[in-house]
């Protein structure tokens, strides 16, 4: 329900920010308030609703001892610094509801992470949260550095959660759920186990930035101060830690090679890191640098001891977890006060801050010491139980705590570091900015938090009632927290740390450049990946389409060609032809097809390829099919006439020939794919057993069909959805040809010629209407003549074809392709004049009306109660005419024979009138020359 | 299926793609030509030769079957706009640019002669030297 309240409060805070500018933030910080406010009155709670029932994923949400200390964190340190927000944000800030809407919504996936149940919901919330923080962290995207550390915590993080899914889902597929209850009890053994156990740590260690992936946090301090207040003390980058902490009982549980990969790991990088991070805080001059360091180090402190997995450890942990949490924000929102104030973070040039900002002491000291491990604050009673549980784990247990007590030495330095630059009386302190009037109401949040942090302190005995659920979760009992355990080792180690941190900030300088960890690693990775796409793409996209073309014929070649030869049946009956009569085609074709390659003249190579196409024509009449051989006539004929008139503008020789090598592999390679197709199409009908579907259609197609042409009513009826298909491919053609050649918009929307012809001459014969445009030179007024008692006749001839097309050979294609040749012949005799005379109609309009009346009747069925384009016979009385039989798949047929009457009308229109009038208009190409040395 | 329409499927086949693998885009169309009449041939001669599919003019027994028939007219036509496509693109292709070869991809060019030169694409955010600490 919260949640919900979030993405619903992530969507208007644009509004809200517009009309009330940043006082906004107090509004939506009741948000998180309320979370809080459950969060403290609740301690346990469960709702599950089904979501994707197929993938088994469901909306459980689950309340336990860890996770509701982290709602306890999300919530209130996201009000406070919703709060802080609203004071620190100037009025009219660029981009601030954005912010806001960013903010609020992290808010929500955070909380979303925390209490989660299911993996995979968990899994959404941590790339949401991934992805907000990117916008959040570049929110001042106009800087390039900012850019860039946004990206690189995004491509960090997504990689390291992607590593986690993979983790995931070789737990949840062995456990049958993703539940954590279910991943719990049914853990995989042996290596899976050590696999799904490394991917999950490289997705928690890179979210919580720990090395080798801690670079990308001190980086992303090109956030505001707020944001990483919260998303880099508080809450994001806890968590990797709290998935850690997650996974820890039930793996350390497991014991065997994961625990111990997990220990090692976990531990080992983590004291790593709280090292290489206190170390690198140390040298820092940016206040916020600082923080970041030292939260990269808190961080890695936190990880090694939740990995470490007893129950000491485990409750130490959570209590560090706490106040970590607590100081950290309060100093970095500290740090924003100061960085509001005085325009700058650089301890350089701060002075005299603690004498004149005394509030703002009062506010940073009592935070540093919880960071330093100092009473009376939680971070001390945190420290000494975390000494305390390595002291009690034996051999492993102390050597760890070697560790941790360097750690803790760095951390005490770097603390004194903080204070000592913020706020002490420097004398080398050129051009130092002093305070300018600290907002009182900015350091309310700060304080809070601080205050928190040492009232946890004293509480520490509560606190340890409630936190200690979590660390029964493991073998061995717990110490209790508390703010004083009597003398005692821990004690004794503590104050040694205090001593040993302030003696290594005495003695090292104050202004070194310190080093910066990490980072190169990453970009090594960056450039590599980027060198390594450009090499592949370069070797494989090499841009040219014949490699393509090849690269997809070779893949043919080699995946059918072994099939092939493996599936050939064995001794089949083969005829050596299916009738003598076809020979003779089938040998015209051969030797046009092998002349038609060679050929260097564009005429000779389309008048040979037209030429197999009539043999086609005459192997499909052989075979038993009129309509196709029609058909095929027609079309063949159509395409001679449309290519002789492009052919008209271009060169008539091929412009280049390939090299003999080329050469060589092309032929090759059509050897092979003509092999290849036709052993393949042996292999296919010999290997035919079902009896062709079409055995029972010609007694279906009288009754059902109301036709006796089988093709026709299969075209118009049974796979008339083919048809319509094929239609609307022809319109589509019809309509690109048209946008290629046509370049005005204006000359396209009519498609005809806009010039009007001049009147004809009175004295001679007028044959046809714009025969006299037709230069006198050109003009035949034989083909004129026979075009004009001709045309009608064909014209009358289409609609023959097409109306009894249902029962002869015929229909709408043949009947379209018949119309289409007389206007052929009607422009080839008069011109492009000749064409708007015989067809003053816009192409485009014939083709819309053409599918228009196919879908209609196609539709028609529908609305009539049918199936979409089912046919019907109607017996029409119709006076004068009597009976009339109408099957409505005529109609169908209609559509059909005006959409391909639209497209020849239409190329006729483009590749011969209005290249007619290119030429005429002397459109020449471009001059090429600057091209010419671009050929291949 | 008979040895000679065999034979004249795998010459137009080969002829075709012959074609196809030019870069003059008149031959390619010459090459879609070819492949699309070989592949109408491939497809009847499924079907054994017989008698028109018409009722009334055959008995069904002589018939040869109009399925094939029927996806084959399809095929015609739709090569038919294939063909008128391509030869818009070809005179198009002429028009800007005085020829009608298919020149290689110029994108794809520039990676790779990025590859040859051993360089990453200048993609953005990459290669900044250091870490800046923004204010």
């Amino acid at each position: 329900m919260l949640l919900g309240a979030h993405l619903v409060a992530a969507l208007l805070a644009p509004v809200l920010v517009r009309l009330w500018g940043p006082r906004a933030f107090y509004l939506l910080a009741a948000l998180p308030a309320g979370v809080f406010g459950w969060a403290v009155t609740h301690r346990s709670g469960e709702w599950v609703q089904p979501w994707v029932p197929g993938l088994g994923l469901s909306l459980a949400f689950r309340v336990d001892t860890l996770s509701w200390l982290l709602v306890l964190l999300v919530g209130g340190v996201g009000a406070l610094v919703l709060v802080y927000c609203a004071r620190y944000f100037a009025p009219g800030t660029a981009g601030l509801g954005r912010f806001a809407a960013v903010f609020t919504g992290f808010a929500g996936a955070m909380l979303g992470l925390v209490v989660s149940d299911d993996l995979l919901l968990m899994y959404m919330f941590w790339e949401l949260t991934t992805v907000l923080s990117y916008l959040l962290i570049g929110h001042t995207g106009e800087a390039r550095p900012n850019r860039r550390a946004a990206l690189q915590a995004l491509i960090v993080t997504t990689a390291g959660g992607l590593a986690m899914l993979v983790g995931l889902v070789i737990l949840g597929e062995h456990a049958g759920g993703y539940r954590w209850s279910q991943v719990a009890v049914a853990l995989p053994d042996g290596p899976l186990l050590v696999v799904a156990v490394v991917l999950i740590l490289i997705g928690a260690l890179s979210k919580s930035a720990v090395f080798p992936f801690s670079f990308w946090l001190p980086a992303a301090m090109a956030a505001p101060t707020p944001v990483s207040a919260y998303l880099h003390a508080a809450s994001m980058v806890k968590a990797g830690v709290f998935l850690v902490a997650g996974f820890a009982p039930m793996i350390v549980a497991a014991g065997g090679a994961a625990a111990t990969v997990w220990r090692v790991s976990a531990v080992g990088l983590g004291l790593v890191t709280m090292l290489v991070g206190g170390w690198a805080a140390l040298f820092q001059n940016d206040l916020k640098l600082l923080l970041a360091y030292g939260t990269v180090s808190q961080l890695g402190l936190l990880t090694a001891v939740f990995g470490f997995g007893t129950a000491g450890a485990a409750l130490a942990g959570t209590a560090m977890l706490f106040a970590h949490a607590l100081f950290k924000a309060a100093l970095f929102l500290v740090v924003g006060v100061i960085d509001k104030a005085a325009g700058t973070r650089d301890l350089r040039r701060l002075d005299e801050w603690g004498r004149r900002a005394p509030l703002l002491v009062m506010v940073a000291v009592p935070a540093a010491l919880s960071m330093a491990g100092l009473p009376p604050a939680i971070g001390f009673a945190g420290k000494e139980a975390v000494f305390a549980a390595l002291l009690d784990a034996g051999a492993p247990g102390r050597l760890v705590l070697a560790g941790v007590v360097a750690g803790s030495v760095l951390t005490v330095a770097y603390t004194a570091r903080f204070l000592w630059g913020a706020f002490a009386r420097r004398p080398a302190a050129g051009n130092a900015v002093g305070p300018s009037g600290v907002g009182g109401s900015l350091l309310v949040a700060p304080a809070v938090l601080a205050a928190a942090g040492v009232a946890a302190g004293f509480g520490a005995g509560r606190l340890d009632r409630v936190l200690s659920p979590y660390a029964d979760g493991f073998r061995g009992s717990a110490d209790h927290l508390a703010l004083w355990h009597g003398p005692g080792v821990p004690l004794v180690l503590s104050v040694l740390v205090v001593a040993a941190g302030l003696l290594l900030f005495r003695v090292l300088p104050a202004g070194l450049a310190g080093p910066r960890p990490g980072g190169r690693g990453y970009e090594r990775v960056m450039t590599g990946t980027d060198r390594l796409a450009v090499e592949v793409t370069g070797a494989t996209q090499r841009g040219s389409l014949p490699f393509y073309l090849a690269l997809i014929l070779l893949m043919l070649i080699v995946t059918a060609g072994p099939a092939m030869v493996a599936g050939w049946p064995g001794a089949t009956a083969v005829r050596m032809w299916e009738t003598p009569l076809h020979l003779l085609p089938v040998a015209v074709l051969i030797v046009a097809a092998v002349f038609a390659v060679p050929a260097r003249r564009r005429l000779t190579a389309v008048i040979l390829v037209g030429v197999t196409g009539y043999a086609n024509a005459v192997v499909f009449l052989l075979h038993g099919a009129p309509d196709l051989a029609l058909t095929q006539f027609l079309v063949e004929t159509v395409t001679l006439v449309m290519v002789v008139l492009v052919l008209r503008r271009l060169p008539g020789h091929f412009s280049q020939r390939p090299g003999p090598w080329r050469r060589r592999v092309r032929v090759g390679i059509g050897v092979a794919v003509g092999t290849v197709m036709a052993g393949v199409g042996h292999l296919a009908v010999s290997a035919r057993q079902a009896v062709p579907v079409s055995q029972a259609y010609p007694e279906l197609v009288v009754p059902l069909g109301g036709g006796h042409n089988i093709v026709n009513v299969i075209l118009v009826d049974i796979r008339a959805w083919d048809t319509m298909g094929e239609v609307a491919v022809l319109v589509a053609v019809a309509t690109g040809v048209a946008s290629l050649i046509f370049r005005r918009a204006e000359r396209l929307h009519r498609r005809g010629p806009v010039e009007t012809p001049t009147d004809p001459p009175r004295d001679a014969p007028v044959w046809l209407m714009a025969g006299h445009t037709v230069e006198a030179g050109r003009r035949s007024t034989m083909l004129e003549v026979v075009t004009r008692l001709i045309f009608h006749v064909i014209m009358l001839l289409s609609v023959y074809l097409l109306l009894t097309g249902h029962d002869t050979p015929g229909g709408g294609f043949t009947g379209g392709l018949v119309a289409g040749l007389a206007l052929t012949v009607r422009y080839l005799a008069g011109g492009r004049y000749e064409l708007a005379a015989a067809a003053p109609v816009d192409a485009g309009a014939v083709l819309g009306a053409g599918l228009l009346v196919a879908v209609g009747t196609g539709a028609g069925a529908l609305v009539l109660g049918g199936q979409v384009l089912q046919s019907a016979v109607l017996d029409l009385h119709v006076p004068l005419l009597g009976e009339v039989h109408v099957v409505t798949s005529t109609l169908f047929d209609i559509g059909v024979y005006l959409i391909v009457v639209g497209l020849v009308l239409d190329v006729l229109r483009s590749l011969g009138a209005e290249v007619d009038r290119h030429a005429a208009a002397a459109v020449t190409p471009v001059p090429a020359s600057a091209r010419k040395e671009e050929l291949v | 299926m008979s040895v000679s329409l065999l034979l004249a499927v795998g010459v137009l086949f080969a002829a075709g793609t012959v074609l196809l693998l030019e870069r003059t885009l008149t031959r390619v169309l010459l090459g879609v030509m070819l492949l699309g009449n070989g592949a109408n041939l491939l497809v009847l001669a499924a079907a054994r030769p017989g008698a028109p599919p018409i009722v009334g003019v055959a008995e069904p027994a002589e018939m040869t079957d109009p399925l094939p028939q029927a996806m084959i007219l399809t095929a015609i036509v739709i090569t038919l706009g294939m063909t008128a496509f391509l030869l818009a693109l070809a005179y198009r292709s002429w028009l800007l640019t005085g020829h009608d070869e298919v020149q290689d991809d110029a994108e794809d060019r520039r990676v790779r002669e990025l590859a040859e030169r051993d360089e990453g694409s200048d993609a953005e955010d990459l290669d900044a030297d250091v870490v800046e600490a923004p204010r």
